[in-house]
């Protein structure tokens, strides 16, 4: 009768409870650390702004006219008659003006952000899961297989990677998905790995884990479920870095015309370059044609980079205050 | 010290090897030879591409080619840059790669200066407004979209202002009036010059300490500064090589506030991170505890032994500074191993643009072996075994 008594939890109820109160701990810490949620707020804006592109192609904006390569749009009589032709100043129609080629700035800029989103997450996830496989790998079984993948991130670490992607440009076609892969890949064999692998060897020390040796787990089976879960808020951390990385290399690369994209806030001010808007005044009488899309992907990689920042001050014991 | 050096130069060696093979996989890689670039150029018949075949031992087998590579970069025959046309690529190379050393040189020790001193103020004044302000701007300028920052540089300074050049090497119309000096001369000159007076403020440091007391050796020092800064503008003052040496000068001007811009606001958040430890530690308590003045215990006690992730993060970062550096010149047409790359596969001429990567990785890799040596030299604690 007494053990009816005892109210017994399901695990998983345990779990959620402990999940949410470290996830409410460690929020309070991001919030202390004041340059996070600013990164999250632009990151926010930006997700919002790219999520709203196809929302007003379906409803408001006319295809022919906003659509970001093929758009075209015809200047006003009185616009005509004061001179004006494309690239138009910002004006009710198109709130950010027009490009030399008559196609919408905003339209251009909104569709764009779901590309560098995509590009800098998808990169960095398959740089972080590499290096925190590897890391992990390299930390569990020492020896040959740690000294080998530490010589190789010491050989990728000097890697001039945008040098690298210049001379990449002109053997294989780099879109969107095979530059966040090179990025990736070269990346995940990097530095990440020598700083994930020390965090994980910190972790195999631990009592636990030779608890869960003496049980009978498999080395699978520890690495997956012991070491790599206590190294995943450091590879989070590294993920940020690594999303600010992929965005800003992709813009240069569009900078410099080697990217195979429709569009990308690197290409829009490629456009602007070549097209000769870049020069003396051109700057600021034509700000529309560079200024928003060079602002976005200053701002998205800040905004990335400080939320890292605001991760490393709950992630780093010892950045916390004193 | 000796046998370290030996393991040093050893690994560095074989990590060069390591990214020929890769570069040479990457060649590899590609469908075709080098000489199919040509295939549809009118100016290059079959006979010739035939021929260039055979000059780079394309028509060998595979392990042979390699081996071949790896002689050619031994001996510094790149091959023939198909662009520059009769122009072998080692000579463009040799002719580049010191504007781009020059450029690194200059803006690392100017970004290293600041980073440091101003990293050390904000972790001292920790949660003021001067630490918020500079983390958010400091952030903003180290992801800044980098041509966006140098074409702005360029509109205030160069087309607002007036006061620098609009990018470029030389100014052409000063530079005609004397035939007979050519620019690079005068570029070397600039490299003697300054590496000579490097060595002057050292060797009287040195010898400063050796005579006196701390304060000796400043004294000394500074006045070797103000006497090696006063003959250098007395040259650019009385000389014509002076002359145009100060006009190259006044080009570099630009690319070097960027790229310290860029790069400063990294260091400054690395030595705040860094300071913050080492703030921490007994030892500073210590000094404060004996009474000693706030400055000294931040200049003497913390911001020294702060300093060492920095020189780490340094070779960690060598690659990306690299890789500022390509952006930065090709915006400034800074005519150094960066923006001859660029343009090398713009105009799709691959010998040079592989020459110009291997390069790249052997200046990568010496910098990386000076930052070792400075790391070495720097922390004491670190044996040499």
């Amino acid at each position: 009768m007494e053990a009816a008594q005892v109210r017994y939890q399901p695990l998983w109820r345990v779990r959620l409870g402990l999940m949410r109160k470290s996830l409410a701990t460690n929020w309070e810490l991001f919030r202390d650390s004041k340059i996070g949620p600013i990164g999250l707020a632009i990151i926010l804006f930006f997700g919002i702004f790219g999520a709203l592109h196809p929302l007003l192609m379906s409803t408001v904006w006319d295809a022919a006219i906003y659509d970001p390569v093929t758009g075209y749009d015809f200047p006003t009589d009185a616009q005509l008659k004061q001179g004006l032709t494309h690239p138009l100043p910002p004006s009710t129609k198109h709130l950010l003006g027009t490009d030399p080629w008559g196609r919408d700035i905003l339209s251009q800029l909104m569709y764009s952000t779901r590309a560098e989103f995509f590009l800098g997450v998808f990169a960095a996830f398959v740089t972080v899961f590499i290096g925190t496989l590897i890391g992990a790998i390299s930390a569990y079984y020492g020896g040959f297989t740690d000294t080998f993948f530490m010589r190789l991130a010491d050989v990728v670490m000097l890697f001039p990677l945008l040098a690298f992607l210049i001379v990449l440009s002109a053997m294989i076609n780099l879109n969107l998905y095979t530059l966040a892969i090179v990025i990736g890949v070269i990346g995940g064999f990097g530095g990440i790995t020598v700083v994930l692998k020390s965090q994980a060897l910190t972790i195999k020390v631990k009592p636990y884990i030779e608890a869960a040796k003496v049980s009978g787990g498999s080395h699978l089976h520890i690495i997956t479920t012991h070491i790599i879960p206590n190294v995943l808020p450091l590879s989070f951390l590294y993920m940020m870095f690594n999303v600010t990385g992929a965005i800003f290399t992709e813009a240069v690369l569009s900078f410099f015309g080697l990217m195979n994209i429709q569009m990308s806030w690197g290409l829009m001010v490629e456009m602007a370059n070549i097209s000769g808007y870049l020069v003396g005044d051109a700057v600021t009488k034509y700000w529309w044609l560079f200024w928003p899309a060079s602002l976005s992907i200053s701002l998205l990689c800040t905004a990335f980079y400080l939320v890292g920042r605001g991760i490393d001050e709950i992630v780093n014991p010892r950045l916390r205050k004193r | 010290m000796r046998k370290y050096l030996v393991k040093r130069l050893f690994q560095i060696v074989l990590t060069l090897f390591i990214y020929l093979t890769i570069t040479f996989i990457i060649l590899q890689a590609q469908p075709g030879d080098i000489t199919n670039v040509y295939v549809l150029n009118p100016k290059i018949p079959p006979e010739v591409r035939e021929r260039l075949r055979e000059q780079l031992g394309l028509d060998k087998p595979l392990f042979f080619q390699y081996l071949q590579y790896l002689q050619n970069m031994a001996t510094g025959n790149l091959g023939i840059s198909f662009s520059q046309y009769p122009r072998p690529v080692w000579e463009i190379i040799k002719e580049r790669l010191p504007r781009t050393v020059l450029l690194f040189l200059v803006a690392y020790l100017i970004y290293f200066f600041f980073g440091y001193q101003m990293g050390k103020l904000i972790a001292w004044k920790r949660s003021g407004v001067l630490e918020y302000s500079s983390t958010i701007i400091g952030s903003f300028l180290y992801t800044v979209f980098t041509p966006w920052w140098a074409l702005l540089m360029l509109w205030i300074f160069a087309f607002k202002l007036g006061w620098l050049p609009n990018g470029k090497f030389i100014t052409v119309e000063i530079w005609r009036n004397f035939r007979d000096i050519s620019a690079n001369q005068v570029f070397n000159l600039i490299l003697i010059a300054g590496g000579a007076m490097t060595a002057f403020i050292f060797l009287s440091y040195y010898l400063g300490r050796r005579l006196g007391t701390r304060r000796a050796a400043a004294n000394v020092t500074v006045a070797a500064v103000i006497v090696s800064v006063g003959a250098i503008a007395f040259l650019i003052a009385s000389t014509t090589v002076g002359y145009l040496a100060a006009d190259i000068l006044k080009h570099l001007i630009l690319p070097v506030v960027t790229l310290s811009t860029i790069n400063f606001a990294g260091y400054m958040l690395l030595m705040r991170n860094s300071m913050l430890e080492t703030i921490r530690e007994d030892y500073v308590m210590a000094a404060r505890a004996k009474g000693l003045p706030d400055r000294v215990v931040r200049n003497r006690h913390a911001a020294r032994n702060a300093l060492l992730p920095i020189v780490t993060s340094f070779i960690l970062a060598l690659a990306t500074v690299v890789d500022g550096g390509i952006i930065t010149e090709t915006l400034f047409s800074w005519p150094g191993i960066g923006l001859t790359m660029l343009n090398a596969i713009l105009s799709e001429d691959m010998p040079l643009a592989m020459g110009a990567l291997v390069f790249t990785g052997i200046f990568l890799l010496i910098g990386h072996l000076v930052a070792d040596l400075l790391y070495a030299y720097l922390d004491p604690r670190i044996k040499y075994s």
